[in-house]
């Protein structure tokens, strides 16, 4: 059991690593052509049909020009930030459920009770790249923008840390999964047996049951899909990059693949972030249609929850780019006053109303 | 039970030696593929827009940023005891409500009041 366990982890690791790559590398060219479409420009039409291969041709061009190291840097924190932007925003991949079944292997790299928790812990390890690179160059413009952004990360983070938890309110259900005949009940026991309360997969299961958070808690959506834009650095929170002041903050001393790694990491963490939403908002993997709303029992309808969870997950990306060229940038102090003065009383609000509503009248 | 939970961390771990493996492949590929240039001492200045930099490289920075890092950690922390009080809130309904209830109401508004007095204290003003 345990070979073939160890066998199908790394055979699902490679898959969602691969995937996710090729979504982060076409995710640039979708961003590409959708500013050119907003902007009234052409964009990326060289590269192959559409300038669809600008991907391959970007990372050779990435590779080739010269690795440099300017002098005045700490060597030793100027190599390690790249990398360090990097891991933690593949690492919150691991527990999202992005399907039901495929046979008998759940479709979610590792199925950890204490979910939730994991991820706001990796998500916060982010901050440390982005703060050495600004370290590490000892040169103004990273700096400024590598301080800014640790701030900025960090406020958002209690907002989209208190935004979630009346999701855990009003889905910790102990009544379970309510019996809806033709084996739906037996169907998610099975599925979800061994799983505690702050597990992804059960927040699932009950979107499934009832109906998407995102219409039971429509405020923590907003908080968190706000913070979610603060945490991955984008506009209109892009602050740490700025263009126009910083000429690009904390990454303005990289060059060639370094500076792609946090080019790529930034839209790793955006589609992750994306991941996340669409598991904790809008019903992960199911659609309420007979046969989707529960864990497959064959291969094709398996293929087919993986297909709808990877639809939800594209679509809000593609908000997420969107919202990038038709919205101006906040201004520093605006924007911390949105976090901590009306976020962060928002959400605190938002927890006990949903708790005295819940105190009121308990079961639905 | 608990063992098949300490497995689930397997996966993980690979999937974490997966993603520095390929963060270093790229480092090391990067320097192994990469044009070698001359080093001159225009290239090795500190970039400011083309212009000859300016003072030190590492200004100071505002107070303001040590403050915003202090009361993260309080208010993360917070955070992080409200995940279990969520996960049991349903439950501890049936049995206890006014003691779940009031538990999270009083340690909120405690919190509260802390968060009242950096607001006036003019903790979140930025200038």
């Amino acid at each position: 059991m345990t070979s073939q366990f160890i066998l199908f982890s790394l055979l699902k690791v490679l898959c969602v690593f691969s995937v996710l790559m090729f979504i982060v590398g076409n995710a640039v060219w979708v961003e590409r052509k959708v500013s050119a479409f907003i902007q009234d420009r052409r964009g990326p039409n060289r590269v192959g049909p559409f300038g669809l291969f600008q991907l391959i041709a970007d990372a050779i061009k990435g590779f080739l020009k010269e690795d440099f190291t300017p002098g005045h840097v700490r060597k030793a924190y100027y190599w390690l930030a790249p990398a360090i932007v990097m891991v933690p925003s593949l690492l919150t991949v691991a527990i999202i459920p992005f399907g039901s079944l495929l046979g008998s292997q759940k479709m979610v790299i590792a199925d950890l009770n204490v979910g939730i928790l994991y991820t706001f812990g990796i998500v916060s390890l982010a901050v440390y790249g982005i703060v050495l690179a600004g370290y590490a160059a000892r040169s103004k413009y990273p700096f400024l923008g590598s301080i800014r952004s640790s701030a900025q990360m960090i406020s958002y983070e209690i907002a989209m840390g208190m935004s979630v938890v009346p999701l855990f309110l009003i889905a910790c259900d102990p009544k379970g999964i309510r019996d809806l005949g033709n084996g739906w009940r037996e169907a998610w026991q099975t599925f979800l047996a061994g799983t505690s309360s702050l597990n992804l997969s059960r927040l699932v299961a009950w979107q499934a049951d009832h109906c998407w958070l995102i219409i039971y808690a429509p405020l923590s959506f907003g908080i968190f899909l706000a913070a979610m834009f603060a945490e991955t650095n984008r506009l209109p929170f892009d602050l740490p990059e700025s263009e126009q002041e910083l000429a690009g903050g904390y990454n303005v001393e990289y060059s060639s693949m370094k500076f792609m790694l946090f080019f790529m990491g930034e839209y790793a963490s955006m589609t992750v972030s994306a991941a996340l939403l669409t598991t904790l908002f809008l019903g992960g993997w199911t659609l309420p249609i007979p046969g989707l709303d529960r864990p497959a029992s064959t291969i094709p309808l398996g293929l087919l929850q993986i297909a709808v969870f990877l639809a939800k997950m594209l679509i809000v990306e593609f908000i997420i780019i969107w919202v990038r060229w038709m919205w101006p940038r906040f201004r520093y102090d605006q924007l911390m006053a949105l976090g901590w003065r009306r976020f962060i009383p928002l959400a605190l609000a938002n927890i006990l109303i949903t708790a005295v509503a819940l105190w009121i009248k308990p079961g639905h | 039970m608990e063992d098949s939970q300490i497995y689930e961390y397997l996966p993980v771990l690979m999937l974490g030696a997966l993603a520095v493996m390929f963060s270093f492949g790229i480092l090391v590929g990067s320097v192994l593929l990469g044009k070698k240039g001359k080093r001159t001492p225009i290239k090795d200045t500190p970039y400011e827009c083309g212009m000859l930099p300016v003072g030190e490289g590492t200004t100071r920075m505002s107070v303001k940023f040590y403050l915003v890092a202090m009361l993260f950690i309080l208010f993360d922390i917070e955070v992080v005891f409200l995940y279990p009080w969520a996960a049991v809130y349903r439950e501890m309904l049936r049995t206890d409500p006014g003691l779940i209830l009031g538990a999270m109401v009083s340690f909120l508004a405690i919190l509260f009041v802390g968060y009242i007095y950096a607001l006036k204290k003019g903790a979140f003003d930025w200038h």
